[in-house]
């Protein structure tokens, strides 16, 4: 089972070329503006970022066949994976949804089918008012539901294993360790081997393991990528463990996925994931550029905000996730957070 | 004085939150003004308020949870319209904070007080009936287990005009719900309303699960019991287990509210995930405590109206046993992405799969039913069919996300939102109006419009697929649950199809109360005379429609299953010789009384009214007392008021 894994989760490393320009206009659409208008669909990059000039090239002479890919225009999230974790998912996904329609159709079909027949108003069909039982039907039909869900369990055991979110992924590339860390309502990623951190935004290497330490700051709350595959809970006092890697370079969006307050919905990122050649560089900008994320700088991070820009620092105190863990929540924070508008009592509350 | 009541808990304001507390007032103080005015008080307490008759309470269940649903659609509909509108940079029209309690009421109030009561119901009307008892084991407790969920429902009614709701999710999830960050009363309404309702559905279950195991009709044994008396027994068997960890879960986080302690906080030690588990350890038996009655709804549903009996009823007693233990262990299926390990994950996955067995089996027994049946389509039929199609995608969706690697990127979806409205839905709510549409003639002695009542299900059905269809895809693309605005102007025609599928259902909604309107009105040419319209085959047939208050005049002798069926089979029955006086329960005032004084202890524990809370416990130990001290809880009914009734009902052929 382990060199079946092995080479599933290999051959889903290699770079596969029959599909970048797809992958390509996927991304496209994804992250830029999407405007339906009379003469069809037209999907632009983001103004202002790298990709814009190139994109609009490629995305005219594609306009053409975007007008016949509208699907695959909307295509993003689990079913358009981008990773070997979120591609072994999505297979998962269509493996265990085959293997369950199989008898799913049928029990419907023949639901229609029976009910269709058997009306009383059918003088062809049989009516047998006393049969209630019959030995060989008990047999089958709970021997077909407990097969499908033989096979499933198999499924199951060996996809919880291979997928494990703590499970690390080999690559020939170098590891990216991330610390991420939930705040009122911004991501926080630390990278303490590089000893850079960024807000609301994460930058990687195309192709580089991405191994997450995760905690939470305030309330609990999970992060998912969803083209990258796995969530996982970030929770206050404790970490957990995420193994991702993103296998081109490109844009994929992220956000906190179990809710956690009034600001919520504005709780998301970018993951830009850039060429291992262009990620020296990046470094080299973040450090060069970058505030100081000291404990001053990190105590207003921690007050809540919604609707948080992106930020970079150029310099980290590489304990500071361990810290953030140790000292779980700041008894402080409940005054800062807005009381509720309705509430007539907030002002009573003691800590 | 008032503890943290004050003028600004009125929504003056804010024009939504004042239109909703206008007419939620009006609504409440016309009823009771009607009521006033048409001088209905008397009636009413005499044959309603204080009637501990379990057909009464049934029916007064049900009026509730279709109230329920009623507001609990009216917030699905403002979150639809919220996601509809809110794509791109737009926030909606409904403010973030806003937003937050409508999700929260919306399926706090459509778990336990509209499913809950539609099913416990149910559950009170038909069992009884079909055991062919008289009442249930404790008739004055069910009146207070009536009242007390009401009283829940009344209190998180009163958080829409005074103060707020929990903007933290139907299950309050700490530390979100700590005093810390949730300052306000909204989780305090949250937490004593379903504390107080909850009590009220515990104290149901022991009722129920009682008269199940020691009244029975002579020769009632298990094995000849009804599959919905089965289901029942098994729900409420959950029920008594799976409500006291609810009870206590709620309470800790009551404590770490109200006293400061640190069960599930941040800091001193707390551990939210221990809240996880616990709320789960309820939660995941929550859901089949409301299927199981459903299926057997069905199950009396497709035999009825098949004109044949259940196809393997011992599997299917079988089937809902195996249920019934298999919903204790898997309830860590809802949160693998806890990050428990591989271990565990698979197993709680692999026991999670088990279930579908036998509710597999289930659904094939249903079918085999049909086969060689004659099926005649009643109302009924139309919400058993539309399950049968619509459940089955709901399980297969479901045993998809107890994958644990599908899970992990289909959990806190909108895939799981769907999936979980897929089962509640298709299960459980058309369950119900197949049961409400079935059963209906028997409660009141007329049927129900069959126009209407399919107008009703189409649209239910329609509107369904409608509605979650595509919130499945959507949740492919990776739409979060709970979000009040998101970027994707893509997501925005699918969530404006939701929307359309939400109002198809409320067109559904009407049409129930335009039938239930139309059905009053023209009740005289739709009574149902023999007691027996749908040719049914259990003991509730037997009786007259509606069942007199002592249900039977001589409980019947039941000799095999389906007893109604055989003794239909046997011949024309005939008045007995001889009727023996009988008792039945006095209506007693105590569980209305009871839940006034639950209403206001519950609002100043939520207010913090030290005074009135302490006022509120007193009268509870004078109620407990003062009914303690009665003596008389039962009237009699004498042999020969029995005999002429019987003997008008059961007059044999011929004689004039």
């Amino acid at each position: 089972m382990r060199t079946w894994a092995k080479n599933r989760v290999g051959k889903l490393l290699r770079p596969d070329r029959s599909r970048s320009d797809s992958v390509a206009l996927h991304q496209y659409c994804k992250l830029g503006v999407f405007r339906l208008e009379n003469n069809g669909v037209h999907c632009l990059p983001p103004q202002g970022t790298e990709d814009h000039h190139r994109g609009r090239a490629r995305c005219a002479s594609l306009c053409a066949a975007a007008c016949l890919l509208l699907s695959a225009c909307h295509r993003a999230g689990v079913i358009d994976p981008q990773g070997p974790v979120a591609s072994a998912e999505r297979l998962i996904l269509l493996n265990a949804t085959a293997i369950m329609l199989v008898v799913v159709i049928p029990v419907i079909a023949l639901t229609l089918i029976f009910a269709w027949w058997y009306r009383a108003s059918n003088p062809r069909a049989t009516y047998s008012p006393g049969w209630e039982y019959s030995g060989h039907i008990e047999l089958v039909v709970w021997s077909i539901p407990a097969m499908v869900v033989i096979l499933l369990a198999g499924v199951s055991w060996t996809s919880a294993h291979l997928l494990d979110p703590a499970r690390e992924i080999k690559a020939t590339i170098k590891t990216i360790h991330i610390e991420a860390v939930a705040l009122d309502w911004k991501w926080l990623f630390i990278y303490p081997d590089l000893e850079v951190a960024t807000v609301n935004e994460l930058v990687v290497p195309a192709g580089a393991p991405l191994k997450f330490m995760l905690t939470s700051a305030t309330v609990m709350n999970a992060f998912f990528v969803p083209q990258l595959g796995s969530q996982i809970y970030a929770m206050p006092g404790m970490t957990t463990h995420l193994n991702l890697l993103a296998q081109h370079p490109g844009d994929y969006p992220g956000f906190a996925s179990h809710f956690s307050g009034d600001g919520f919905s504005d709780m998301r990122f970018i993951v830009h994931t850039v060429t291992a050649a262009e990620f020296p560089a990046w470094l080299g900008r973040a450090r060069g550029e970058g505030r100081v994320l000291d404990a001053a700088a990190y105590s207003k991070l921690a007050r809540p905000s919604s609707n948080t820009p992106p930020e970079t620092y150029g310099s980290v105190d590489p304990n500071l996730f361990e810290h953030i863990v140790q000292t779980a929540a700041p008894g402080a924070r409940a005054a800062d957070r807005p009381a509720a508008t309705r509430s007539g009592g907030a002002p009573d509350v003691e800590d | 004085m008032m503890g943290k009541l004050n003028w600004d808990a009125i929504p003056f304001a804010q024009p939504i939150p004042m239109a909703a507390s206008l007419i939620v007032t009006l609504f409440v103080f016309g009823v009771l003004g009607l009521a006033t005015w048409k001088g209905w008080w008397p009636y009413l307490w005499r044959e309603w308020l204080t009637s501990v008759d379990h057909k009464r309470i049934g029916v007064m269940y049900i009026l509730l949870g279709l109230l329920m649903l009623l507001r609990g659609f009216i917030d699905a509909i403002m979150m639809r319209t919220q996601q509809a509108v809110a794509a791109g940079g737009a926030q909606g029209y409904l403010p973030p904070e806003h937003y937050d309690q409508i999700f929260s009421a919306h399926g706090t109030i459509m778990i336990f007080f509209v499913a809950m009561p539609f099913v416990v119901g149910l559950m009170n009307f038909v069992v009884p009936l079909q055991l062919g008892v008289r009442d249930v084991a404790f008739p004055v407790l069910n009146a207070i287990s009536l009242w007390l969920t009401a009283s829940g429902a009344l209190l998180i009614n009163m958080s829409l005009v005074i103060g707020n709701f929990a903007r933290t999710g139907w299950l309050g999830f700490p530390p979100l719900s700590e005093l810390q960050f949730s300052p306000d009363v909204g989780v305090d309404y949250y937490l004593w309303s379903l504390q107080i309702s909850g009590i009220g559905t515990l104290l149901a279950g022991i009722n129920m699960v009682t008269t199940i195991l020691k009244l029975r009709a002579p020769g009632m044994e298990y094995m000849r019991m009804p599959v919905f008396c089965w289901t029942a027994l098994c729900s409420n068997m959950l029920i008594v287990a799976a409500f006291p960890v609810l009870t206590a879960t709620f309470g800790m986080l009551l404590l770490d509210r109200y006293a400061g302690m640190h069960f599930f906080t941040n800091d001193g030690g707390g551990n939210a995930m221990l809240y996880f588990n616990l709320i789960w350890v309820w939660g995941h038996p929550e859901v089949y405590i409301l299927i199981l009655p459903a299926f057997g709804v069905f199950s009396e549903v497709i035999a009825t109206f098949s004109g044949k009996p259940l196809f393997g009823y011992r599997s299917m007693v079988l089937a809902t046993l195996a249920i019934c233990v298999l919903s204790f262990t898997v309830w860590l299926h809802h949160f693998f992405t806890m990050g428990a390990g591989a271990d565990v994950n698979a197993v709680f996955g692999i026991l999670s799969m088990i279930i579908a067995v036998p509710t597999g089996v289930k659904v094939f027994n249903w079918l085999f039913t049909l086969y060689r049946g004659r099926v005649r389509y009643e109302v009924p039929v139309l919400w058993a069919i539309g399950f049968m199609v619509t459940f089955v995608i709901g399980g297969l969706t479901g045993v998809l996300l107890a994958v644990p690697p599908a899970d992990f990127v289909l959990h806190n979806s909108v895939f799981l939102v769907a999936h979980f409205h897929n089962v509640i839905i298709g299960g459980v709510i058309f369950g119900a109006f197949a049961g409400y549409n079935y059963w209906f003639p028997k409660a009141f002695g007329f049927a129900l419009d069959r126009r209407l009542g399919a107008v009703s299900f189409w649209c239910w059905l329609i509107g369904f697929y409608l509605a979650f269809m595509p919130l499945y895809y959507l949740g492919l693309l990776g739409m979060t649950r709970r979000i009040q605005h998101y970027s994707e102007l893509s997501w925005q025609p699918y969530l404006i199809v939701a929307e359309a599928g939400a109002l198809i259902i409320l067109c559904g909604i009407a049409a129930t109360i335009a039938q239930l309107v139309v059905s009053i009105r023209t009740r005289e040419r739709r009574r149902d005379v023999s007691g027996d319209p749908w040719d049914g085959r259990t003991l509730e047939w037997s009786t007259t429609s509606p069942p007199p208050a002592y249900n039977y005049a001589v409980l019947p002798q039941v000799e095999s299953l389906d007893a109604f069926w055989a003794m239909k089979q046997r011949g024309p029955r005939l008045p007995a010789e001889h009727y023996e006086t009988i008792e039945v329960p006095r209506n007693s005032a105590n569980g209305f009384v009871t839940a006034l004084i639950a209403v206001i202890t519950g609002f100043a524990l939520i207010w913090r009214i030290e005074w009135l809370a302490i006022i509120g416990l007193v009268c509870a130990a004078l109620t407990l007392i003062t009914f303690g001290w009665i003596e008389r809880h039962e009237d009699h009914v004498s042999g020969e008021q029995l005999a002429s009734a019987e003997r008008a009902r059961l007059r044999p052929p011929g004689s004039a």
